[in-house]
């Protein structure tokens, strides 16, 4: 045991010493080549002014601000695009999850259907297929389609009534020119919503389906014999037990959607992965541009998993009870 | 009369069985008679299958113009590859398809299958690359389309899977050192977006590698792939291993086998069937993420029909049609994996 306890020792020992000489070797080289080429390092750039523009910014943003302001701004249109995302795929993952299960052929048929298609093609074609249809097949501004009362949709995106303050609403309505009026969804933001909705909802459909299919068939048929009814049956019994296995792939789906809204740089939709990729090619800092990128998307998985571990002790609190 | 009753009770089962379930049936078929005329009129009866652009713009959109892939399908398949040399990335295309599929359906035996994929894969580079045997040099930078897409899915798939076993062993190794890395590795690989991983491949490698020791962009990107998948795998892998219970090992070192030996013949081969269908998906998740590679300026599928069809006037305003082409080319290979996965988790 003694002999073992120190070759162990002795292992990781070398291991730790050809980790730092890879390490420094690295280093070195690096160092090198940046001398070599001119670049410089530091993330002393993120004070200085940005020098460009971002198409749209839920925080206020010129392109005087620091650039280290325009990365926020990202990570702000990061999470405006993700949360309802979020929201809408958990809500339509649920629906479609559930109607994979009903008794109804044609219900369970297109439920299947849309899972396996939207599963089987790449996020990616999808959204660059959603923004061609919103920015080329929609009519333009002038003759934008009427969805609902003050909800229009064109070319230009979606402009829907939004709170002006106490019980007033900003109304869009038709101009001279198109649109004006309201809260407009920009056809960038429009298209990474509903593909990144679309897509994960697939994804929640199916975590829904396998977590009350793993609900022992006697917990049903034991909830019938007590005479409860079908929406009683779900509510009380099988949606309980199911939720203890469908919060932690939900949660990792959901965290999944957040990551995937990087693809917002292929429709130019300015996500933090867009801002960085603009800072990056302007100021050369990649190695500093990939590390925040990462950083910041860490932070959020650590964030998240904090998140799933609460939730998971609720419901599983939550279960207890019921 | 009998299969009368016979239909009378399938419909009151799959179609009526309560209120809820037929108001459902009523409304979706009154949606199918909504929806689906108008579908497949702009589908097939006003589309436009010639390559013809004029025809296609005066029919406006009413129908769809499946003319733009019946003009392009060579770009969009094969990407900037030299055009009279095509015939290259075709057979290597058919060949790499034909020893992926056999391998799927288990048409041979182990030791030819080996040899086949030890064949099929120098052949494949061979073909595209050129350069020996009396074929002119294509340089990686041509090539492009669905040979592509293929050689980064099918190379990322077979050599993250080593690493990613090799990963999974050594978080369960009796060095903390060891463990800790390789925990490192898999969470902040896991931790962040492909899209950075391929940033750090194409920008980054070329700075932290010796100088003149420049390697091509493919095998940087490809190399961010393997090492983004490896992640995903490894973690599969490590639940496989877990599954195995811990009668297997007491039984191996009851036979006298050490503990490699009882991970390479006991062990391994049990963990790594238990979790098989984990294994697809996750190929089906590489072979769907190499669409993004697009974003670091090559030209696989998604890559090669944006190239194919953004310089040109006549054609840009089809998108559409190309979009739902190569997603129909991307289904068919999600769709025959997850079949594939599905058969062996019958067991069949």
């Amino acid at each position: 045991m003694q002999g073992r306890r120190g070759r162990d020792l002795a292992l990781q020992a070398l291991l730790a010493a050809a980790l730092l000489a890879a390490l420094w070797w690295l280093l070195d080289v690096t160092a090198a080549n940046m001398a070599e080429r001119g670049i410089r390092s530091g993330f002393d750039f993120l004070k200085e002014p940005a020098g460009f523009a971002i198409g749209e910014s839920l925080l206020p943003f010129d392109a005087a601000d620091s650039t280290l302001w325009a990365l926020a701004a990202g990570l702000a249109n990061t999470l405006r695009v993700a949360l309802p995302a979020i929201i809408i795929s958990t809500l339509l993952g649920t629906l479609i999850g559930l109607g994979r299960l009903s008794p109804n052929l044609l219900l369970r048929g297109l439920c299947t259907a849309y899972v396996e298609t939207l599963r089987n093609v790449p996020l990616l074609l999808q959204l660059l297929a959603w923004y061609f249809v919103v920015t080329d097949l929609l009519p333009l501004a002038s003759e934008a389609l009427q969805l609902a009362p003050h909800v229009f949709l064109s070319k230009s995106g979606l402009s829907v009534p939004w709170p002006a303050g106490g019980a007033l609403f900003d109304l869009p309505l038709r101009g001279e020119m198109g649109i004006a009026g309201g809260a407009a969804l920009t056809p960038e933001f429009l298209a990474l919503l509903l593909g990144l909705s679309l897509y994960t909802a697939a994804y929640v459909a199916e975590t829904v389906r396998a977590g009350i299919q793993s609900v022992p068939r006697g917990q049903s048929d034991a909830g019938r014999a007590l005479g409860l009814t079908r929406v009683q049956l779900f509510r009380l019994v099988l949606l309980p037990q199911a939720l203890r296995s469908i919060i932690p792939p939900l949660t990792n789906q959901q965290l999944s959607l957040t990551k995937n809204a990087s693809l917002a740089v292929a429709i130019g939709y300015p996500d933090l992965v867009s801002v960085a990729n603009t800072t990056l090619n302007q100021t050369g800092r990649a190695a500093e541009c990939i590390a925040l990128i990462m950083a910041v998307y860490l932070i959020l998985s650590l964030l998240t998993a904090w998140l799933s571990a609460w939730l998971e002790r609720r419901t599983g609190r939550w279960a207890q009870r019921s | 009369m009998n299969h009368v009753t016979a239909t009378h009770a399938w419909l009151r089962r799959n179609l009526f069985s309560d209120a809820f379930s037929g108001l459902t049936t009523l409304l979706l078929l009154a949606g199918a008679f909504c929806w689906l005329p108008g579908l497949i009129d702009w589908m097939l009866l006003q589309a436009v299958f010639e390559p013809d652009a004029a025809a296609c713009h005066a029919v406006n959109h009413a129908g769809a113009c499946w003319g733009v892939v019946a003009d392009k399908y060579r770009f969009i398949l094969f990407g900037r590859y030299p055009y009279a040399e095509q015939w290259r990335p075709l057979l290597a295309t058919a060949m790499l398809l034909l020893v992926i599929a056999t391998s799927g359906l288990r048409l041979m035996s182990r030791a030819p299958l080996l040899a086949a994929w030890a064949l099929a894969l120098p052949a494949f580079l061979i073909l595209m690359g050129g350069g020996i045997v009396g074929l002119s040099p294509v340089g990686s930078d041509q090539w492009g389309g669905l040979p592509l897409t293929l050689l980064l899915a099918t190379m990322g798939m077979l050599l993250a899977l080593p690493l990613a076993i090799l990963v999974a062993l050594g978080r369960q190794s009796g060095l903390p050192l060891l463990r800790g890395l390789c925990m490192l590795y898999v969470e902040l690989v896991r931790g962040v977006p492909l899209i950075s991983v391929l940033f750090l491949a194409s920008f980054l490698f070329p700075i932290i590698l010796p100088q003149g020791f420049s390697i091509d962009v493919l095998l940087r990107v490809q190399a961010g792939i393997v090492l983004f998948a490896a992640a995903y795998l490894s973690e599969t892998i490590r639940g496989g291993l877990q599954a195995v219970s811990g009668g297997q090992h007491d039984a191996a070192a009851a036979l006298g086998l050490d503990r490699w030996q009882a991970m390479r013949w006991i062990i391994l081969p049990q963990a790594l069937r238990a979790v098989i269908p984990s294994i697809m998906n996750s190929a089906v998740s590489v072979f769907k993420d190499t669409s993004l590679v697009t974003v670091v300026s090559l030209y696989e599928l998604t890559g090669s029909l944006a190239l194919a069809l953004a310089g040109d006037a006549e054609w840009r305003s089809f998108y559409l049609e190309g979009y739902l082409f190569i997603g129909l080319i991307y289904w068919i290979g999600c769709y025959a994996m997850s079949c594939f996965s599905r058969t062996l988790e019958s067991g069949k």
